[in-house]
């Protein structure tokens, strides 16, 4: 059994570990907030641009020379992913569960003979894929120095992803990130961007006839480049939004967890002081009665 | 008959303006300036730099847009911008800050023409608010 000493200072340890998890919970669930907030502030533009080239798409006549950012290369070959993940640790299993989906995801497209691009935004991501997938990653990018998610660090990730879409260096693009639901759920996501997909919810939308100024396909082309921005920023905004959320939980489990250890210790503590005394009472006692 | 409509401004962070009694907005489409009245055709369009007048019952309020998309349907103006700034309460600084930015992506060299126009125009005006 340890000694009285050793115990002592694995609780004053725990409980200093406890107190920095405490912080950095609070400090989680004060920038959960936030992000939260900003998350559901952004909802609004992502969800008009949608409905906005829902309809467009849906007035575009023939598909053949619609923009490529809509109805993609025509061909299936090379596969661009964005991963995005968070430049900090600690934080549960938020960046396992997005690095887990795209890896699945990666194995799929490498079975299918097809090349696979990677971009990575976040350090934790790269930091994960770099073993496996090292030759496949194409660029990393890191927002470590914005302090919250901005619409310019999203236009950045959204301005390669469609240069590189021009240059031909890939058919499909998908992004991978957390989406927020609450606190303890973070759905990890696939989302393809290029060839755009449009969910076909019509009902609202197809009887409109609108004026377009200039023709739709100029507008189409100019807009889809937007969207990508667009989504990109709402990945990135969900993300952060889970990141929190995520860290807030996994602190509190933790702090919980070394509570649960300064009891467990404090009894193993108590009772080995409460063995000493009577080992020496009992020396006593036997030495004074021998006598 | 009310001569009013609404019209809602967003931008990527959040929901910059939402106001419902707009009698007319006068926004910079990009082949010219449109100005849009209540029971206007339905329209999809985009903007260039350029300077967004709104007319309501409450009075004239105008904001500087670096681009943007409008679209108008039953009655309902949105507008989508990336960057926007109300004239009222803008410092100049801000606005010479966004100028030399401008000025700065003029004179590199790889630039389209489509991108040239562009950043013509938002010096432009830009020069007009300064």
């Amino acid at each position: 059994m340890a000694s009285l000493d050793d115990l002592k200072k694995r609780i004053s340890s725990v409980k200093s570990t406890q107190k920095i998890t405490k912080a950095m919970k609070m400090v989680a669930a004060a920038k959960l907030r936030r992000a939260q907030e900003s998350a559901e502030k952004g909802r609004p533009y992502s969800d008009k641009m949608n409905n906005i080239i829902l309809n467009l798409s849906n007035g575009i006549s023939d598909i053949e020379n619609a923009p490529k950012l809509l109805s993609g290369t025509g061909e299936d070959k090379v596969h661009l992913c964005v991963v995005m993940t968070s430049d900090r640790g600690l934080c549960g299993g938020f960046n396992t569960n997005i690095i887990k989906k795209a890896k699945q995801y990666f194995q799929k497209v490498l079975d299918e003979g097809k090349a696979l691009k990677i971009i990575t935004v976040g350090t934790k991501g790269y930091d994960q894929l770099k073993r496996l997938y090292g030759d496949n990653i194409i660029e990393r990018i890191s927002f470590k120095d914005s302090k919250n998610v901005n619409y310019f660090d999203a236009d950045k990730v959204g301005k390669i992803v469609i240069e590189k879409f021009e240059k031909k260096e890939f058919d499909v693009c998908t992004i991978f990130y957390n989406q927020f639901k609450n606190v303890i759920t973070q759905i990890p996501q696939e989302q393809q961007i290029i060839p755009l997909k449009t969910s076909e919810k019509d009902e609202n939308s197809s009887e409109d006839n609108y004026e377009f100024e200039p023709e739709e396909d100029e507008i189409l082309s100019n807009l889809l480049p937007k969207n990508i921005s667009t989504q990109i920023f709402k990945a990135m905004l969900e993300n952060s939004a889970s990141e929190q959320g995520s860290r807030m939980s996994a602190m509190d489990n933790a702090t919980r967890n070394a509570g649960e250890m300064v009891d467990k210790l404090t009894i193993e503590y108590n009772r080995s002081r409460q063995a000493a005394i009577t080992k020496e009472l009992i020396e006593i006692i036997s030495g004074a009665e021998s006598l | 008959m009310s001569e009013e409509y609404s019209v809602e401004i967003v931008n990527p962070e959040k929901s910059f303006l939402s106001k419902d009694d707009v009698t007319e907005v006068v926004v910079p489409a990009f082949e010219g300036e449109i100005g849009i009245l209540k029971d206007h055709i339905s329209i999809i369009s985009f903007l260039k730099p350029g300077i967004i007048k709104i007319f309501s019952k409450s009075g004239e309020e105008s904001f500087y847009v670096n681009d943007g998309i409008i679209e108008f349907k039953n009655n309902n103006l949105s507008i989508l911008t990336s960057l926007i700034l109300n004239l009222k309460d803008t410092d100049k600084e801000k606005i010479s800050e966004i100028r030399k930015s401008a000025e700065e992506e003029l004179n590199k060299s790889e630039i389209n023409d489509q991108e040239k126009y562009l950043l013509d125009q938002k010096l432009e005006v830009l020069k007009l608010i300064n």
